[in-house]
């Protein structure tokens, strides 16, 4: 059987589960579109808020940023892990226990305000749209490469299995397919890790292999990895990073954010009690560091890899030739993925650093002695996961599971993610505002036609990304970060923050983390608008515009609080409201109005 | 609701305390072990690298899973000893 033939059986085959899974879980009323009727076991929970968290970034492009710049990204990994902590402890079982049906609902009846309310729709709609459109691309890559279609009509069929199964069964739907796809994305991702790792120290847990011995240099991996670099110029693997203060914001920046990511809360209100609430934030977090403790050995692995694979003889040896390279480099060269040009016109593959970093200047005199004109092969680093299999000269059914599960992540968080924005406009915006004497039924519809044009919107951005795709990452986090995440801490945590505070707060966290990535990014991104080259040397205290959103956050408590304090309390039954939040006695089930 | 309010006042404390002390915790395993204090660690090796690799790239993560898991087992008997739990 061809390659082809193989992608397209696993691929399909997982899409027909998928449907399969939305059809027998049919959405009724509200209730069960919004939060899946309020029934869902924690573990079952873990898990599709496993698969709606990993997403493409985390799927597809997390090892590779890994593989790329090693120590220094590990941000990413305790990132986007801790923010689960402060969900578990600060927010999920108080949302869980207030028992309501969205995000902004929470912020506009704790804050007795229907602006605070349309202010988190606001923040919540450009949060997800920006993060959906990175998981609409990555499909549309996975798509490209295994199933040989364009990406557009890739992200087209895309879109219609999303169509289906989100905007027939709502959240119930998702819920369980997401169980189906974290299952699918998990084994796709575990198995072509443990074949590698096994290849390479003799462990199969990759795990535990990224701290084992080396089999054909004896030497432990990550010693052998930093030694093979640094001989071509690359700094090393595990080397400290120069600002720890940028590194600690970054991180900082990734787990309030996560923490504030209106998709990620809306799944604690699907299950029945707020101890439930609690239990599931650590199934979560566990179901989710299957791949997260997994990533960071695949990373250093592929890299190991990919320098052997250039180097077959060794560093101090010649290259290999370009006639010669692997049948998985032809492949991806078709994508444009891989790039090579031949800079001395020797035929061979020179792969090293000619940056203008100092272990590159230092390496400089080196290369120019070898009669290396430059770095000839350029790795795009979202390939580093797809390829792996190849790579690791694996079998043909294992990169069908690489496919299925890189498009089972990227739909798992897609689907997450326009839940929270056509709920967001169903109830926040068309019954909280326009129209609140609006019938269950007459709701309903309303969110499936918001769920739909989401998709439309969605599926649009994701063929056309606007040239701030990469960016988009940082905004959403920022977003999450400097906004929301502070203004329902506060809700819960603090019976004085009033109407004004909270509102004051939140817009001013926002203008002022949104202007420190705009002056480096260019204003809303637009080319050529930017204050400032985005280069460390310009960076405030050298904190870049990635990890700016935890000092937004506290700006964001830092007005709220002396705004509030000089304005008057907040109402007895507001006191009250938050009072109620803390006992989780009598929760019932999350309901409406 | 809790009884009275003495209690109700006890039982968010002994929330507030447990949270504050798991936070220390996880502060101290990843901006801690992970990156500032990573080079006062770099004298423990392991496997190639340091405490300090391994607590960023894994055992943060670990640890993140641990707290989390406690604080619900805690935080669950607590609902019981002061009869806010759901029944």
């Amino acid at each position: 059987m061809s390659q082809f033939a193989i992608n397209i059986m696993f691929v399909g085959g997982s899409f027909l589960i998928y449907i399969l899974i939305a059809v027998w879980a049919k959405a009724g009323s509200t209730k069960d579109f919004y939060v899946a009727g309020g029934g869902v076991h924690p573990i079952t929970n873990g898990m599709a808020i496993g698969a709606d968290w990993m997403s493409a970034a985390s799927f597809i492009s997390m090892a590779g940023i890994i593989a790329a710049s090693g120590y220094a990204s590990s941000a990413y990994l305790m990132g986007w892990t801790g923010g689960y902590v402060l969900l578990a402890m600060l927010l999920a079982p108080y949302l869980r226990k207030f028992g309501k049906f969205t995000v902004p609902e929470f912020i506009g009846d704790r804050f007795y305000s229907k602006q605070a309310r349309l202010v988190a729709v606001i923040c919540l709609i450009v949060a997800s749209l920006t993060y959906v459109i990175g998981q609409m691309a990555g499909a549309g890559v996975a798509f490209s490469r295994f199933l040989e279609v364009d990406s557009t009509t890739g992200l087209m069929i895309a879109a219609v299995v999303i169509f289906i199964y989100s905007v027939l069964g709502g959240m119930k739907g998702i819920t369980y397919t997401q169980v189906a796809q974290y299952i699918v994305l998990i084994i796709a991702y575990t198995i072509p890790a443990v074949f590698i790792s096994f290849q390479l120290t003799g462990n199969p847990v990759p795990a535990l292999g990224l701290f084992s011995t080396h089999i054909d240099s004896g030497m432990p991996i990550l010693d052998k990895l930093n030694q093979v670099i640094t001989d071509v110029g690359f700094s090393e693997y595990s080397a400290d990073v120069d600002s720890h203060l940028n590194m600690v914001l970054f991180t900082l920046t990734l787990m309030i954010g996560t923490a504030g990511l209106p998709h990620v809360i809306i799944r604690f209100f699907t299950v029945p009690k707020v101890a439930d609430a609690r239990w599931s934030a650590g199934w979560a977090l566990v179901f989710i560091a299957l791949l997260y403790l997994t990533a960071p050995a695949v990373a250093s692995m592929a890299r190991l890899n990919l320098m052997t694979t250039v180097y077959p003889d060794g560093t101090a040896a010649e290259p290999i030739r370009y006639e010669d390279r692997p049948q998985w480099v032809k492949e991806w060269e078709v994508t444009g993925l891989i790039k090579y040009v031949d800079k001395n016109e020797d035929g061979r593959i020179q792969m090293y650093n000619d940056g203008s970093d100092p272990a590159a200047q230092a390496f400089k005199p080196q290369a120019e002695a070898r009669g290396w004109e430059g770095n000839e092969l350029d790795v795009n680093r979202d390939i580093i996961v797809l390829a792996n299999p190849e790579i690791a000269n694996l079998p043909g059914w294992v990169i069908g599971l690489i496919a299925a599960g890189g498009l089972a992540a990227a739909l798992s968080t897609a689907a997450g993610l326009l839940l929270a924005i056509s709920s967001a406009v169903s109830h926040d915006l068309i019954k909280g505002s326009i129209n609140p004497g609006i019938t269950d039924k007459g709701e309903l519809l309303a969110a499936r036609i918001s769920m739909a044009v989401a998709i439309v919107v969605a599926t649009y951005l994701g063929a056309n990304p606007p040239g701030f795709a990469a960016q988009v990452v940082a905004l959403a986090f920022g977003i999450a970060a400097a906004s929301l995440f502070p203004a329902l801490m506060m809700g819960i945590f603090s019976k004085r923050i009033n109407n004004t505070g909270a509102i004051a707060g939140m817009l001013s966290g926002l203008v002022f983390t949104l202007s420190y990535i705009f002056v480096y990014k260019g204003w809303f991104f637009i080319p050529g608008t930017a204050n400032l080259a985005d280069i460390p040397a310009n960076w405030v205290l050298g904190i870049s515009p990635l990890s700016i959103g935890a000092i937004g956050a506290l700006v964001n408590f830092a007005v709220a609080f002396a705004v509030a304090n000089a304005t008057e309390e907040p109402p007895v039954e507001i006191q009250e409201l938050v009072e109620s939040v803390r006992y989780p006695r009598g929760a019932g089930q999350a309901q409406d109005h | 609701m809790p009884g009275h309010s003495y209690d109700a006042e006890k039982y968010w404390k002994a929330n507030l305390r447990l949270i504050f002390g798991s936070l220390i915790v996880w502060a101290l395993v990843s901006y801690g072990f992970g990156i500032v204090l990573r080079p006062m660690l770099s004298g423990i090796p392991i496997g190639g690298t340091d405490l300090g690799f391994w607590f960023a790239q894994q055992g943060s993560i670990l640890t993140f899973i641990g707290l989390i898991f406690h604080y619900a087992w805690r935080m669950n008997r607590l609902d019981k000893q002061f009869g806010v739990d759901e029944e």
